[in-house]
């Protein structure tokens, strides 16, 4: 029945990632309408998956590479599908959804058989850090998104290309307010997600902050969200070098949350 | 029965004779009440613009209508015919459909793609069903040039760009802005573009224009006539921060906006973007500016050939409405050959099963001693024979469509059989299935 509801999510999440495209491409109007409510459809079909894995598993399906990318997935979905419905920007949907098929496909890749919970795991500040992380992570992703069509549509709007991609992607104030309010939403989710980690360590392993990859990595990431927001909130830093920034600190976000994961061991590994 | 277009347009007509065969608005009434007296004309509808007059009709007689229509215009508005002769143009059957089509869907406006045609149309057909000189088909005939416009307008981006360098910037501006409600305007300098394209900008929703020049009087008065506000123009780099769209035409030979002027002004803005559009020749911002982050410069040139590439982009547009439209003409003449047709068709059943009905009677009469089965016999075989009789024409009769060919064949029958067509036939469909044929 999992398998069953992940693999219809894949299949969604592939047919909604081509109609978002072929939206942004293509001159004609397209089926924008038809790609949300597959999309829609695709979130409750995971929803469903993670629900159906988390019974099995008797906890939060996030405790491996095959969960936690797939969770990360939904997560951006979610965050997604909030600005698609209050600012009705579409073409946000082709830069995103693409990075949430990847997910979802590289999640496919990894062992999925349910293991027992390592017991340094077993403790309900797991629901409230990794929830909290995840949330972070999801807007932080849609920040990136954001940060990325800015870069492209100010390139366009100074070398005055005005082709169809400038045309499908929304005003530059309208990405600057996406943008901001993902800072406004992710950055105290990191704060707090990274406070309870502390407890947690405090806990588990005996020490507030041990240096960790992981924490050093996410120090790195909440350091440059805290830029970004500190200068725009002090003398309203936006523009082409803040949405640089926000790409980076979207690509250092993936990889505290990936690569850390993959390549450096530490105590955050329980693969 | 058949759809005619008589008209003139701004490609067959200069404005001086439009002008003088337009019809007003106020008293359209009286025009289309005369256009039904007209001998054969039985629906009309006139459409009056300043770049087109034109009269929709239906009629059984083409060439009669045609001409009654092209004297109508000229008697009408008290012209000699011969003057308004060479300016007209009139077409029937699939040409005056795509013509309308074509109209409705902008494709036929001096600015390809321009909104107001079709609202335009609206308001004549509305005057028309008012006055109750459009029916059963100029109605659902103009409902169909409503609808394929706005296929049109949905499925090609015919509309979607601006063909002004004024609406070019304001559309640019949009990109930028999303929502210019609350963005200032600042007219540096005088100049009849500018002002147009200050014009553009307050309607699509600016909330304030200011307006500086060297000469302080010019300013206010241009001020005044924009309800905005008037600077003197020392003081330019102190209001500068207050403008999110600023408009320059001056004349003066050197720029008067550089990088260095807008350091301080784009830190008082908290990095807002600023849209700068120069119209002047020779320019008055250093076009270095559009390096700044945050700021974004447009010179007349830029802005011509935004307008260049929209409009190229509109007649390749053009051509996709082309096709739709084709395929739209298929369905409609598809449409009026059935109302032609079924009614004959009934009308010949009719007929047949009449003279059927008379004989079985007449020999169920006469044989006394008849089986008690035959008349049962009898009644299946009749009924057979006149379906199988009735069967090839009525299959050729649907497949034609319209077309010379079916009108031919619906005269020769109505002829020959002597069939008499009720005005108000119904063409219900189900007397048109054939009841099954016994062997």
């Amino acid at each position: 029945m999992t398998d069953i509801s992940f693999y219809l999510t894949l299949a969604l999440y592939g047919v909604t990632t081509l109609l978002y495209l072929a939206c942004l491409l293509r001159s004609t109007p397209c089926m924008a309408g038809l790609a949300r409510k597959l999309l829609v459809a695709g979130f409750l079909a995971h929803c469903l998956a993670v629900i159906h894995r988390a019974i099995a598993a008797g906890h939060l399906p996030i405790t491996n590479m095959h969960e936690s990318l797939s969770f990360f997935a939904l997560s951006i979905v979610a965050a997604y599908l909030y600005f698609e419905f209050r600012f009705k920007v579409t073409s946000l949907g082709s830069f995103v959804l693409p990075l949430v098929l990847l997910l979802v496909i590289g999640s496919s890749a990894f062992p999925s058989e349910l293991r027992p919970l390592n017991p340094a795991l077993q403790s309900a500040w797991i629901y409230s850090h990794t929830l909290l992380a995840f949330g972070a992570y999801a807007f932080f992703t849609i920040a990136g998104g954001v940060a990325g069509m800015y870069l492209l549509q100010s390139h366009f709007l100074k070398k005055k290309q005005l082709g169809t991609l400038f045309q499908k992607l929304p005003s530059l104030d309208t990405l600057d307010e996406i943008g901001y309010r993902c800072l406004t939403f992710g950055f105290p989710l990191l704060t707090v997600a990274i406070i309870t980690g502390a407890f947690w360590a405090a806990q588990a392993w005996g020490s507030y902050w041990s240096w960790d990859p992981k924490e050093t990595w996410s120090l790195i990431t909440w350091f440059v969200f805290a830029a970004l927001l500190h200068g725009r909130l002090t003398t309203g830093w936006r523009g082409r070098r803040a949405a640089w920034l926000t790409v980076a600190g979207f690509l250092i976000m993936l990889f505290t949350f990936i690569g850390v994961n993959l390549w450096i061991p530490g105590l955050h590994s329980y693969n | 029965m058949n759809i005619i277009v008589v008209g003139l347009s701004h490609k067959t007509a200069s404005v001086e004779i439009r002008e003088k065969v337009a019809f007003s608005p106020n008293s359209i009434e009286q025009p289309l009440k005369a256009l039904l007296g007209l001998e054969g004309i039985v629906e009309g509808v006139i459409v009056s613009t300043c770049n087109r007059v034109e009269i929709y009709a239906t009629t059984r007689d083409i060439a009669g209508g045609v001409g009654r229509l092209r004297r109508f215009l000229a008697d009408w508005h008290h012209l000699p015919y011969d003057t308004l002769e060479p300016h007209l143009y009139s077409y029937h059957g699939e040409a005056a459909i795509r013509h309308v089509f074509r109209v409705a869907s902008s494709l036929d406006s001096m600015v390809v793609g321009e909104p107001q045609i079709l609202g335009q149309i609206k308001t004549s057909y509305g005057y028309a069903a008012e006055y109750g000189s459009s029916g059963i088909i100029l109605n659902r005939f103009l409902h169909k040039a409503f609808s394929v416009a706005k296929r049109v307008r949905t499925e090609t981006r015919i509309a979607s760009s601006a063909v002004s360098v004024s609406f070019a910037a304001v559309e640019l501006a949009r990109k930028i802005f999303d929502s210019l409600s609350d963005k200032t305007v600042l007219l540096i300098g005088a100049g009849e573009m500018c002002e147009l394209a200050a014009r553009h900008f307050l309607t699509n929703g600016a909330k304030q224009v200011l307006v500086t020049n060297r000469t302080f009087e010019k300013a206010q008065r241009l001020a005044e006539e924009f309800e905005g506000q008037a600077l003197p123009f020392e003081e330019l780099f102190d209001h500068l921060h207050k403008a999110d769209i600023i408009l320059t035409s001056t004349g003066a030979p050197h720029f008067i906006v550089t990088p260095k002027d807008l350091k301080e002004v784009i830190q008082r803005r908290r990095m807002k973007p600023m849209f700068f559009i120069d119209i002047a020749v020779p320019r008055d911002i250093d076009p270095a500016v559009n390096e700044l982050d945050s700021v974004y410069l447009y010179d007349m040139d830029d802005l011509q050939q935004v307008v260049a590439a929209n409009l190229e982009n509109r007649m390749q547009e053009a051509e996709k409405a082309e096709a739709i439209i084709a395929e739209e003409i298929v369905q409609f003449a598809k449409w009026i050959a059935t109302l032609e047709v079924t009614p004959t068709i009934v009308a010949l059943r009719r007929r047949l099963d009449d003279l059927r009905r008379a004989e079985l009677a007449r020999t169920l009469v006469a044989w006394k001693d008849a089986p008690p089965d035959v008349e049962k016999r009898l009644d299946a075989l009749t009924t057979a024979l006149v379906n199988k009789i009735l069967h090839q024409p009525t299959t050729v009769l649907k497949r034609t469509g319209q077309g010379n060919r079916t009108d031919l064949y619906l005269d020769a029958l109505r002829a020959l059989f002597d069939l008499e067509l009720g005005v108000d036939e119904p063409d219900s469909p189900l007397e048109l299935e054939e009841p099954p044929t016994t062997p």
